[in-house]
């Protein structure tokens, strides 16, 4: 008896501005994948932009219990009261330093991605985009910069369900990947990239950054939200690079690189201990490994889809 | 102070109390309520323990799946910094156990891994804590120097401060790893009111079996604890302390009538009769309640003066239960900087808790970024 369950309402169902002033005030619950997150923002602004990002995510009623109570509140701090900053505060504790209140959003993104990666131990969390197809998933592991979130992106509008652009959740010692479907974050040409690949895409506002460049989150499709309770088993694992101006390749590796590659890039490996090796290991043997080198998205989701396809005849 | 505030803290106590003592009631508490639990576990850094007596009894099937979830994640979290603790404890046996003829005692969270007791499962391991005697605490540290075990850059300040004045040697890290140890000479800081003699501790010290190390004796064990949570500390959010000290009592009493008598005659010995006070008289009141009343009787002379008392059983609760995590209370502010205030003033004699902060005042404005020592 999960309380969404009784009540079947997403953050669509209220109007806009109930979505503002719940946020405001004690605010408003909702659930992202296997976990439930309560968010308070009390930031000008922002709550347009989550509506629009959060429209399919299914509310969970007042009194649930939450993977993480957040907030999102701006500050004026001594010494520089002219510059207003955002705090995001998880369960009353700040784990990083005010931001530029114009990084609203990242910033709360961000901090998500920082909870989650923190706390949730439970699953072994690879740093991987997750895709399903025909009923399998195909893991896309990268380091920032491989273009892993624009190629998430690609293949969702290319007939994909994107499960995660940033976390390959798995419990340990099955083979079975968890969606949780969030925006992505697009950085840079990415943007302008997926713009011109899907048209239909809903990009958010633009942040200019200092470190990392330009963000903007691009709206998940809304199968990946209605059918978030579906998992996938792992059947493809491609670790992705772009590169400017080459030619495509798709090659396959050997197991024991792919294990290495995916070992090394999980968040909590080493805090696994035993059952991350384990995992990793049953990942790969149940996996076709691949390592692709693409420029053009188009291309690339291409190649992709047929190899997918492949694998079911 | 308001009603509704006190029936926040107490609700606060309640929720707590359930959790620690009363699995079943945990499982049937109400979702509202389940998640201020976690929370309030979580900050407290308790998650893993209790995780472990619902497993016990049986029960995280019962529990929301995210419920579950955060419990399971405590509990793995709770194993793999036991694995860095027991690792760390691996290496410095290598490199100094059996290189040296040094005793070598290991204290607190790591004793109770090493010697089996219950009151280690699912605690949060944050250092490793050994002691020495004092005149082989230099031979020590200089083998840990020379195999990669290194201090973090201080000022020369600092330096001198834990030297001079603590009962600690600046804590060092091995250059490869990150778990911090702290090499200790006694319990208490040597400019501490109270005097326990370090000596008489490692003269009581076991080895365990099938190691290079040894522990505190069983009523030195529980003596530490209780000394470490009223005596060497601000208190704020140390309800695991509590905690701690609760499980290792239940153990140690469990089929030993007389460890009552031993702990307040070994308290007496060792010049630790006030926190003995304090730490009985707090367990009782928010532990489960198992403190005979013998045993508060006979620790009823170590009790301070009627005001300080009155201060502390307003102060304590405070500090060692959490404010509600949406709810900031200035009264709880106030009561903690209250105790962080006395744990100096316990800590070192007037003249030097003056120099100490007045040093501390100027260094901060310039900026030399000290530890908080």
């Amino acid at each position: 008896m999960s309380p969404e369950s009784k009540i079947s309402r997403t953050v669509s169902d209220l109007s806009e501005p109930e979505f503002d002033s719940a946020l405001r005030g004690d605010g408003i619950g909702w659930r992202i994948g296997p976990f439930t997150a309560r968010v308070q923002v009390g930031v000008p602004g922002l709550a347009e932009s989550l509506y629009r990002f959060y429209a399919h995510h299914p509310l969970l009623e007042h009194g649930s219990v939450y993977s993480f109570h957040t907030r999102l509140a701006t500050r004026r701090a001594f010494p520089r009261l002219y510059r207003k900053m955002v705090r995001f505060t998880v369960d009353g504790r700040k784990p990083h330093e005010d931001m530029p209140r114009a990084h609203a959003l990242p910033v709360f993104e961000w901090g998500l991605n920082l909870v989650i990666a923190l706390r949730s131990h439970c699953f072994l969390m690879l740093h991987s985009a997750v895709l399903e197809r025909n009923g399998k998933a195909m893991l896309l592991p990268a380091m920032p910069g491989h273009g892993k979130t624009t190629l998430c992106a690609g293949l969702s509008y290319r007939g994909w369900r994107p499960l995660s652009d940033e976390f390959g959740l798995v419990r340990p010692r099955t083979g079975d990947m968890i969606p949780v479907p969030r925006p992505m974050a697009l950085k840079n040409e990415s943007i302008d990239i997926i713009r011109g690949f899907a048209p239909e895409a809903w990009i958010g506002p633009a942040t200019e950054g200092k470190r990392k460049g330009t963000v903007a989150h691009v709206m998940p499709i809304a199968t990946s939200i209605t059918r978030q309770k579906e998992l996938a088993p792992a059947k493809m694992i491609v670790f992705p690079r772009w590169e400017p101006d080459t030619k495509l390749s798709l090659e396959p590796i050997s197991k024991a690189e792919s294990f290495m590659l995916l070992a090394t890039n999980a968040f909590n490996y080493e805090l696994l201990g035993e059952d991350a090796f384990v995992t990793v290991r049953d990942l790969v043997r149940a996996s076709e490994c691949y390592r692709l080198v693409y420029s053009d998205l188009e291309e690339a989701t291409r190649r992709l889809t047929e190899l997918m396809d492949a694998d079911d005849d | 102070m308001t009603t509704s505030g006190r029936t926040e803290q107490e609700g606060i106590r309640e929720l707590l109390h359930i959790a620690l003592h009363d699995p079943h009631g945990m499982a049937a508490m109400l979702p509202a309520d389940l998640d201020l639990t976690i929370r309030l576990l979580r900050r407290l850094r308790l998650l893993g323990t209790v995780a472990y007596r619902l497993e016990d009894a049986g029960l995280p099937g019962e529990l929301p799946a995210v419920a579950q979830d955060q419990f399971r994640s405590a509990q793995v979290l709770a194993e793999s910094r036991a694995r860095l603790a027991l690792w760390e404890l691996d290496r410095i046996a290598h490199t100094l156990l059996k290189s040296t003829d040094v005793k070598c005692v290991v204290m607190k969270g790591c004793a109770f891994i090493l010697s089996g007791l219950p009151a280690a499962r699912g605690r949060i391991f944050a250092d490793v804590d050994l002691m020495f005697a004092e005149s082989e605490l230099d031979e020590a540290e200089a083998v840990l120097n020379e195999r990669g075990w290194q201090s973090q850059r201080l000022t020369p300040y600092d330096q001198n401060y834990y030297r001079k004045w603590t009962h600690e040697l600046p804590p060092v890290v091995h250059i490869e790893r990150e778990v911090e140890i702290d090499l200790h000479h006694n319990i208490l800081p040597r400019t501490s009111r109270l005097k326990p003699d370090g000596e008489k501790l490692l003269l009581r010290s076991l080895r365990v079996p099938d190691t290079d190390y040894y522990v505190l004796g069983d009523e030195d064990l529980v003596l530490h604890a209780i000394t470490h949570l009223m005596f060497n500390d601000d208190l704020a959010d140390k309800l695991r302390e509590l905690v701690d000290i609760d499980a290792l009592l239940r153990h140690f009493t469990r089929d030993d009538e007389q460890f009552w008598q031993r702990l307040t005659d070994r308290a007496e010995e060792l010049d630790l009769t006030r926190p003995v006070f304090y730490g009985l008289r707090y367990l009782r009141r928010f532990g489960n309640g198992d403190v005979p009343d013998i045993v508060i009787e006979r620790t009823h002379s170590w009790r301070p003066p009627a005001p300080a008392l009155w201060l502390m059983d307003r102060l304590v609760p405070r500090a060692l239960f959490p404010p509600h995590p949406d709810l900031p209370s200035r009264l709880t502010d106030a009561c903690r900087l209250l105790l962080y205030m006395r744990s100096h003033w316990i800590r070192m004699p007037p003249w030097l808790l003056a120099y100490h902060l007045s040093y501390k005042f100027w260094a901060r404005r310039f900026d030399n970024k000290p530890r908080n020592a």
